[in-house]
């Protein structure tokens, strides 16, 4: 179940990422977060970066995003050098990120009144279609303060749907959950995934979620971040986070996993 | 909202009755400590004789001119303050200091340089507003979770538009209170302004307040403070609770 092998299937290659290396310097502290990244995402495919803290999984989301610039190699989207933040590939984040000045709509609509070519009540129907797929259409007039975590993130997925981006990039977006809300969410988002097919780059440090989630996983190390070991999920979805044959998947990369963060300690 | 209305004018009924009590025991003079009735009936008067709106239209439209014209200024200034290095270590600092003067302070240099006009006025509330302003502003800019700009930043959202749509409204409750302490500064400053200086292009409440002690009515000089407290309140009242009352709603904040 070890592979090398980049990205499955015959979909044509959406990401492209060529020895990327990053460093962050403050004045005390010189970290390369990123060295010598080689990745290649296949249109629809959904990728899960799975390691511990500090491994630079999160660097790697803000360069696809374009919210940051690589130091080394290039990062590319359909063919082309990504130079800055675009609506085709649209981030989520871990924290609560939406705006509480808005209402729920409000936040949806924030990023469709960016789209071009869209009038008031076409963007008033999209937002109300990708809450009603999230299950929120009766709060879209609550604040945010009103409603639960899992609700808020369930919000934050409609707002980054919304837009219709080609590339959604997750940032450990349910870490702050709880178990079973998390287990709610793994079935909304493979439902979604399934239906709308976009590609997704999904970061989190929780190996069985990566498992339940991703076509791939790929496990990086860190000090400094990198690309250690892929491997190819073929189980059928939607999948069950506490199937038996998902177990066996994330307990094997879990000791590898184990392997090379002991190792990096006793180096 | 019926039972806090009661209590509220329960309780000013006391306090007039009280007045009222100290008045009759007539421990101090009735010069220094009019009666209630008095102070009505002068306020009655400066109505009929249309003095009082006219003092207090004077008043109001210098402090409405001179705080707009201090926000104006001011938030613009706190946000390049919260922004740039440079102008936080120039601007920025200027404003911290000039923070801490009084405003009254100003008083003397404004008839110096303005002479005894509406222009010296305008100038005292405008520096009583600015500054504290300014700092609110830099503050509420700062204090913003880096978050809510990379998500707008990730959705499309660049330069005037992340300053609009997520800048200035994230920092709003900041910038609520920057305004409520460039109000009162101004308020206090504009007072003390027309006590002790004579304009001669108008004649407002703090003169009013001034004639009253000239001429020992002491009937004048508390009618007009309660003017002068009546319009605190009713700026609060009206200007800044329903925007208060909008963001506890919003931000689920529970204040107050």
């Amino acid at each position: 179940m070890q592979s090398v092998v980049p990205s499955p299937g015959t979909n044509p290659t959406k990401l492209v990422l060529e020895h990327v290396s990053k460093w962050f310097r403050t004045s005390s502290l010189h970290v390369q977060a990123l060295d010598d990244v080689t990745l290649r995402i296949a249109e629809g495919e959904f990728v899960c970066l799975v390691g511990p803290s500090g491994c630079g999984k999160s660097t790697l989301l803000n360069l696809i995003a374009g919210l940051d610039r690589p130091d080394g190699g290039t990062v590319q989207a359909d063919s082309q050098t990504i130079r800055g933040p675009g609506p085709h590939r649209l981030m989520m984040f871990q924290e609560a990120a939406l705006f509480p000045w808005l209402t729920v709509l409000g936040n949806v609509l924030f990023g469709l009144k960016l789209v071009h070519g869209l009038n008031a009540s076409e963007r008033r129907e999209k937002a109300e279609y990708f809450l009603e797929l999230v299950g929120l259409k009766r709060f879209m007039h609550s604040n945010v303060h009103e409603l639960s975590g899992g609700m808020r993130q369930r919000v934050a997925l409609a707002r980054s749907l919304a837009p219709n981006p080609s590339v959604l990039l997750m940032d450990e977006p349910f870490g702050a959950l709880d178990a079973l809300t998390r287990e709610q969410l793994y079935g909304d988002i493979q439902r979604i995934w399934s239906q709308h097919r976009k590609t997704i780059v999904f970061v989190t440090h929780n190996v069985r979620e990566a498992v339940c989630l991703g076509d791939r996983v790929i496990l990086f190390s860190p000090n400094p971040g990198r690309i250690r070991e892929e491997f190819s999920i073929p189980l059928p979805r939607p999948r069950d986070i506490n199937s038996v044959d998902l177990a066996r998947y994330s307990t094997e990369i879990t000791r590898v996993l184990k392997g090379y963060v002991q190792s990096e300690v006793v180096e | 909202m019926i039972a806090r209305w009661a209590v509220a004018s329960l309780f000013f009924a006391c306090v007039i009755g009280l007045w009222q009590l100290a008045v009759n025991a007539q421990i101090w003079s009735p010069l220094l400590l009019p009666s209630p009735a008095s102070v009505f009936t002068y306020l009655w008067s400066a109505v009929e004789d249309a003095t009082l709106w006219e003092a207090i239209l004077v008043t109001v439209r210098r402090l409405l001119i001179g705080y707009g014209l201090g926000i104006l200024i001011g938030l613009p200034l706190g946000l390049l303050t919260a922004s740039f290095k440079w102008s936080q270590d120039t601007i920025g600092v200027l404003a911290l200091g000039l923070q801490t003067l009084p405003s009254v302070c100003w008083v003397p240099l404004a008839l110096l340089w303005f002479g005894q006009t509406e222009a010296a006025m305008l100038f005292v509330v405008v520096m009583g507003t600015l500054w504290s302003l300014i700092i609110a502003t830099d503050t509420g800019v700062r204090t913003i979770p880096p978050i809510y700009s990379r998500a707008a930043r990730s959705m499309g959202s660049s330069g005037f538009h992340t300053w609009t749509h997520v800048i200035l409204p994230a920092a709003l409750p900041f910038l609520l209170s920057g305004m409520k302490q460039g109000w009162a500064f101004a308020w206090r400053s504009l007072m003390a302004a027309e006590i002790y200086v004579t304009i001669l292009t108008g004649f407002g409440l703090g003169h009013l307040l001034h004639y009253g002690r000239e001429l020992n009515a002491m009937d004048q000089v508390i009618g007009v403070m309660l003017v002068i407290v009546m319009i605190g309140l009713a700026v609060d009242k009206t200007l800044f609770a329903p925007v208060e009352r909008f963001l506890h709603r919003r931000w689920g904040t529970a204040r107050g």
